[in-house]
């Protein structure tokens, strides 16, 4: 194949050649990024939060009184005994927020009273003695509270624990060479809190925006919420039974006491919900960012199909000529397809600069990694094989052109 | 000439189906979704108190402890309870108000219904009158009632309306959080977007049911949310106990009418902190900011970044199928090259001729428009079904319709310009004769 009187013809076709070759590379540019986004969600959205969420769900109790915090500790002491005996139910425990449900407390970590800068972050479940059975996750080290360790939190007072339990990755933030297990902790308080246990992974209640470096840095405190704010009732039904579980708890709480604010719509979700809420702007970014390709791809197809077959209808007199002073239809066929090559190839040139040139401004202006190469050589070939099949159909029709057409004047 | 031109359009267009829909389709696709993205944009980064929100300030004062002190940083973006009382009782601005949010429970008279939830603003008197918020009935509390504590309670219309069945409320009783309140007032409508007054509680499509003096909140202990950030060890903030005065959770605005005074106001917090560090509260130097209700916004970026990131992309997409249309324009102009030499022999000028074909290209942006406006129409109310806080704000304004169609003509004419100029170079001789 000759590439020389191809590069020439291409030189009295400049400006369709150039618009090829931009379209080209816009799309390349725009098409890598959004591949690079969307996978980025999905790695996100599906990443685990630790806990057993096929037989999970929370239900948020609020409480329509003030009371005295003995009279909310005796309250949720019956409620959970209640969600206990359920027989679809396997466990219950309290808890002040949950993984993935968006709200409640962090706590800054120092290893010294003293100290300026706190270590970590980390989110905190305030539960009982019950909330690491009834989560589903696994102590890899030390032991869990003992139920005399459970103290009250309630509205008026502060205290910090003198034993918790942190997630492994908090734990190797904290003692990164792996001795975390009965060292003591600083938690805006002058009293040390020792590290008694260690779960294997517990996400935070929040995971975007600024939680983002503080993935899966968790703590639990020994304390059951007692407050007026009211609490969450985290319960883990039996396999198979969470449906049935679900019906049933709010129903044995209203019947337990009725001054209490269950939202009728939010108020219980199986985890699964609570999963998709929190989740929710990332798969909309992801399917919007996918749709957006498709249509680009599709029109850029279109108009390279559109453009070639302009440019094979206005040669047919040449491609005649050429026929007629003996070119196979090969010979035609291959010269549209490299035509179409030469042009793609100078557009994912400059498509790939492009690419990398717009990932470089995002990562200024948004939360964002930098572009890596597979995406923009995965995008190169998809787009050179698009271009190569877009101008299949006009380059057989041209490879059709009869060598009479040489002595027809159109 | 403009009808006959129109009407030759209107031929070419016919005679080559498939490249028109395609160019159609390429422009109303790229107009739908960039006008989609756009007014979602538009809605979100818009002005929530139109005409008032120049004239309102959020002062940034810095009482953290010297700890991790570094003078390039912000101050933190809320007050502590004693600077908030100390600068509302200070009065140097013609309005101002301290406020935080929460959530308290409503225990209705009526057994029918059972007891729910309702936001809540906790605050002070000038609120209302600082913020133009409009009354159905009643007024707000006074400022010495306030002091008092009064268990007193402005409604929101909604909460009337669920309450009181429309009625006038003023001096009803509503019993929430185990204490009986007076209602005093009830707002109209009023839901400013963003809710720039507190980000933390919800920055869009959020409005407070209640109302409640500030001090009376403070006594009674109710629940409050949003942020709170301490310092020191003090312990201050964790679970739900009321913050101490090492952390900032208050959102303290004041009105001042004239620039003269909004300098002489950041003054007066330089001052103040100068007082404060003096008196030895403060440990760090004065560190000041005051933001009008723009700038504020601005500061806290409070568009989500999806929103920028879809507006970019959708004008990406727009730009490809814009160059993909003038690709095809290129393609169906140069080949009536005959037929334009034929014209230009006859006598046709390169203007009559540039304006026929840019009528061609007009026609197509016209119809492309309409067909993007269809879309971009159909593209929020599909936004309208997600369940993001902001959804429900999605609609198309007149101002964004009238972009759309300048936005459609423009990009089209633009996408015009370079091959009916192209094509206008045809020399009529060279034309006819391979004809």
């Amino acid at each position: 194949m000759q590439i020389k009187p191809i590069l020439a013809a291409l030189r009295h076709h400049k400006a369709g050649t150039i618009l090829v070759a931009l379209q080209i590379a816009l799309t390349l540019a725009i098409v890598c990024n959004a591949l690079f986004i969307i996978r980025q969600r999905l790695v996100h959205l599906s990443e685990p939060s630790g806990v057993d969420e096929a037989s999970l769900f929370v239900i948020y109790n609020g409480w329509a009184d003030q009371a005295a915090t003995m009279q909310f500790d005796a309250q949720v002491r019956t409620d959970l005994a209640a969600l206990r005996q359920l027989p679809s139910v396997r466990n219950a425990a309290p808890a002040s927020s949950c993984p993935l449900c968006g709200d409640g407390d962090d706590v800054p970590v120092m290893l010294a009273p003293d100290q300026t800068q706190w270590i970590a972050d980390p989110a905190m479940y305030a539960g009982d003695e019950q909330l690491l059975d009834t989560l589903g996750v696994k102590l890899v080290a030390g032991r869990n509270f003992r139920a005399d360790e459970i103290g009250k939190m309630g509205s008026r007072d502060f205290t910090v624990p003198p034993v918790v339990i942190v997630s492994r990755t908090l734990a190797d933030r904290l003692f990164p060479r792996g001795e975390a297990l009965g060292k003591p902790i600083y938690m805006m308080s002058n009293t040390p809190s020792t590290i008694i246990g260690i779960v294997d992974r517990l996400q935070r209640q929040n995971v975007g925006g600024w939680t983002r470096p503080y993935a899966y840095q968790s703590m639990l405190w020994p304390m059951r919420p007692v407050s007026s704010q009211g609490l969450y009732y985290i319960v883990r039904a039996k396999p198979g039974q969470l449906a049935a579980a679900m019906r049933e708890a709010p129903k044995a709480l209203y019947a337990e006491d009725r001054m209490r604010i269950i939202d009728p719509e939010h108020g219980t979700l199986s985890f699964a919900e609570v999963r998709r809420r929190i989740y929710d702007s990332d798969l909309g970014m992801a399917i919007l960012m996918g749709l957006i390709s498709v249509v680009l791809l599709a029109i850029t197809a279109a108009g390279i199909v559109g453009l070639t077959s302009f440019w094979v209808g206005q040669r047919r007199k040449q491609i005649g000529v050429r026929r007629a002073l003996g070119a196979t239809r090969r010979d035609i066929l291959g010269y549209f397809l490299t035509e179409n090559l030469l042009i793609g190839l100078g557009g994912v040139l400059v498509g790939t600069v492009l690419a990398i040139g717009i990932n470089l401004w995002m990562v200024t202006q948004f939360e964002m990694a930098r572009l890596s190469l597979a995406y923009v050589m995965t995008g190169v070939v998809a787009l050179l094989l698009l271009g190569q099949g877009a101008v299949l159909g006009p380059a057989l029709r041209a490879s059709r052109v009869s060598p009479v057409e040489a002595t027809r004047s159109v | 000439m403009f009808g006959y031109y129109l009407d030759l359009a209107l031929r070419s267009l016919k005679r080559n189906k498939a490249l028109t829909v395609l160019m159609v389709l390429a422009i109303a696709l790229g107009i739908g979704a960039s006008m989609t993205t756009l007014t979602v944009l538009h809605v979100l980064s818009g002005d929530p108190l139109p005409g008032k929100s120049g004239q309102l300030y959020y002062p940034q004062i810095d009482p953290q402890d010297i700890r991790g002190m570094d003078p390039s940083k912000e101050p933190p973006e809320q007050v502590t309870l004693i600077d908030g009382l100390n600068l509302l009782r200070a009065g140097r601005a013609d309005h101002q108000a301290l406020m935080s949010g929460g959530s308290v429970p409503v225990q209705p008279e009526q057994s029918s219904l059972d007891p729910f939830y309702v936001e809540a603003r906790y605050t002070t008197a000038d609120f209302f009158a600082m913020f133009d918020a409009p009354f159905l009935y009643g007024h707000g509390w006074t400022a010495a009632d306030g002091e008092a504590k009064a268990r007193e309670v402005v409604i929101a219309r909604s909460l009337n309306d669920k309450l009181f069945g429309g009625a006038n409320s003023v001096g009803r009783t509503l019993r929430m959080a185990g204490t009986s309140f007076r209602v005093v007032g009830v707002l109209d409508s009023w839901q400013p977007n963003p809710h720039f007054y507190d980000l933390n509680t919800g920055s869009y499509a959020y409005g407070e049911q209640v109302f409640l003096p500030l001090q009376t909140m403070l006594e009674l202990r109710l629940d409050r949310n949003g942020s709170s950030d301490c310092w020191g060890n003090g312990g201050g903030g964790v679970g739900n106990i009321l913050p101490s005065n090492d952390c900032v959770w208050l959102q303290f605005w004041v009105q001042l009418d004239s620039p003269a005074k909004a300098a002489a106001y950041k003054e007066f917090l330089v001052h103040y902190s100068q007082d404060q560090k003096a008196l030895g509260r403060f440990q760090r130097a004065p560190n000041v900011r005051l933001r009008n209700v723009m700038q504020w916004l601005d500061y806290q970026m409070v568009v989500p970044d999806d929103v920028r990131l879809q507006t970019a992309l959708a004008f990406g997409f727009l730009l490809v199928c814009l160059v993909n249309t003038v690709g095809l324009m290129l393609a169906k102009f140069m080949r009536r090259a005959a037929e334009l030499g034929v014209r230009r022999a006859l006598g046709a000028s390169r203007r009559a001729l540039f304006a026929q074909l840019l009528i061609e290209s007009g026609v197509i942006g016209l119809v492309g428009g309409i067909g993007g406006l269809l879309l971009a129409m159909f593209g929020l109310w599909l936004v309208r079904q997600r369940p993001s806080a902001y959804a429900a704000l999605a609609h198309l304004d007149l101002s964004m319709l009238f972009t759309t169609f300048v936005l459609a003509l423009c990009a089209t004419l633009l996408a015009g310009l370079l091959p009916a100029w192209r094509a206008c170079q045809v020399t009529p001789a060279l034309q006819l004769k391979s004809n």
